[in-house]
């Protein structure tokens, strides 16, 4: 018995379809608790008024923001290693969740911006990296449209992913450099982790075990309907040769 | 080895379009930039180093899809692949190539557009040196994006977007070598950073174009 059985399609499918049902379960529930808790039953505080509370938004969808493409670098690795192709699937199917928490995390970060610091957006090492990151997943996204034989383009979007990772890093601390070398004053991100309350915080981690789960669900999700599309797709081959 | 690099100046130099099309568009961009923003001097000498870096990088982005597409469509790629040199080495040849007759004229070129967009006297020498130092991995970087990519018809926005996101640490280092070196402060740090940057580009990008090519030539 070892962890690459569930790389069988097979297997996946039967696993996954009995874990689905509960960690979507889980997800609604810690995303409903964490976010109602979140946005009716903290106390407002008193520098930011009632616009503390996208926090719960706001922090989670970023982490797993990074999370998802950690992901994708893990599961591409395992793709090129062992030619697992739910592997590949996966990476897939994590893509535009990765890109839509990205993007939750740059709108939210805007609408909290305007009124904390008069401005939508600025050239921030944080916002700057973000941005790149969602860049990244733009062009690995539009990568596996592109290519039209499945196998080469999970080859090229593993290749592109860990290539991406060294410069999506490298990005991330080339502005930060940047910045910190020419607008020290200037510094507008606050270190929200350090600065919250208990209040704030513990609904905070509900939020992000909510959005950890939420991960879950739509990645399990996706990858199923990929490798039914996978399957689609050979039967019909099949029926064209007979 | 050489052969190559000798055919592919050769095809560059002859084929036309190529050679002197990336440079020309390079004068474009330093020329259109103070039409649009204006002809202050001020302004000018201020984003001046973000502009010529722009440019460069731009420039270079033009002409990448013609290293390996011309090759692959006319099978000659395949050829090169299974020739004795290994794939690594070709793809390290068509971004020197690409490189002399891309990169290299931009370098030369940019004193003189640097002049047209009033760029403070101290940052010249940093101007030359960051870009002799940067545009290499703007070649190695791009023979990359072009591996990728070599397959797809049509191909050429998407190694754009596949492209520019890989180009942002040069830009950012190259440019802010530039920047402070027109204000007279030190550039050891970026200086090193984007020297460590082409070092690491050079040597280990060409493995993973080589991989790409591969899987496309499959």
């Amino acid at each position: 018995m070892s962890i690459w059985e569930y790389a069988n399609p097979k297997r996946f499918m039967q696993t996954s379809s009995l874990l689905l049902p509960w960690v979507t379960a889980a997800a609604v529930l810690c995303l409903v608790i964490g976010l109602v808790w979140g946005a009716f039953f903290t106390p407002e505080a008193d520098k930011f008024g009632s616009t503390v509370k996208i926090i719960y938004l706001h922090v989670p969808a970023a982490m797993m923001a990074i999370s998802a493409w950690m992901m994708m670098l893990v599961t591409s690795l395992i793709w090129l290693i062992r030619r697992h192709h739910v592997s590949a699937l996966s990476a897939k199917a994590a893509a535009p969740i990765g890109l839509t928490f990205t993007l939750i995390g740059l709108v939210t970060g805007a609408i909290w911006g305007q009124p904390m610091w008069g401005t939508w957006w600025a050239w921030d090492p944080r916002l700057t990296s973000f941005l790149i990151l969602a860049l990244f997943y733009l062009g690995y996204i539009a990568l596996w449209e592109a290519v039209e034989d499945r196998d080469t383009a999970a080859d090229l979007t593993s290749v592109l992913c860990i290539v991406g990772s060294v410069f999506a890093f490298l990005s991330r601390y080339a502005v930060l450099f940047w910045n910190q070398g020419l607008h020290q004053g200037a510094s507008l991100s606050i270190d929200k982790e350090e600065h919250v309350a208990d209040v704030y915080s513990s609904p905070l981690y509900v939020c992000i075990a909510g959005f950890v789960l939420l991960f879950v669900t739509l990645v399990l999700l996706r990858t199923r309907t990929e490798i039914r599309a996978r399957r689609l797709s050979a039967l019909l081959a099949r029926e064209r040769l007979a | 080895m050489i052969a190559l690099l000798i055919r592919d100046l050769r095809l560059a130099v002859r084929a036309g379009g190529g050679f002197g099309l990336g440079l020309a568009f390079f004068l474009l961009v330093a020329v259109i930039v103070p039409l649009g923003v204006g002809p202050e001097p001020a302004v000018l000498a201020r984003i001046a180093p973000g502009i010529l870096w722009v440019g460069a990088l731009l420039a270079c982005l033009l002409s990448l899809d013609r290293i390996f597409a011309l090759d692959f469509e006319d099978g000659s790629l395949d050829l090169l692949a299974t020739s004795p040199m290994p794939l690594e080495g070709v793809v390290a040849v068509k971004a020197l190539a690409h490189w002399l007759v891309t990169g290299l004229p931009l370098v030369l070129a940019a004193p003189v557009l640097a002049v047209l967009l009033n760029l403070p006297g101290a940052g010249f020498l940093w101007l030359v040196a960051s870009l002799a130092l940067g545009t290499p991995a703007l070649s190695v970087i791009g023979a990359f994006g072009a591996a990728l990519t070599v397959g797809v018809k049509r191909g050429g926005l998407l190694m754009s977007l596949l492209v520019l996101p890989l180009y942002m640490p040069t830009l950012i280092f190259g440019a802010e070598v530039v920047k402070r070196g027109a204000a007279g402060m030190a550039v050891a740090t970026p200086l090193a950073l984007l020297a460590g940057i082409t070092a690491g580009a050079v040597a280990l990008l060409p493995f993973a174009s080589a991989a790409a090519i591969r899987v496309n030539l499959r």
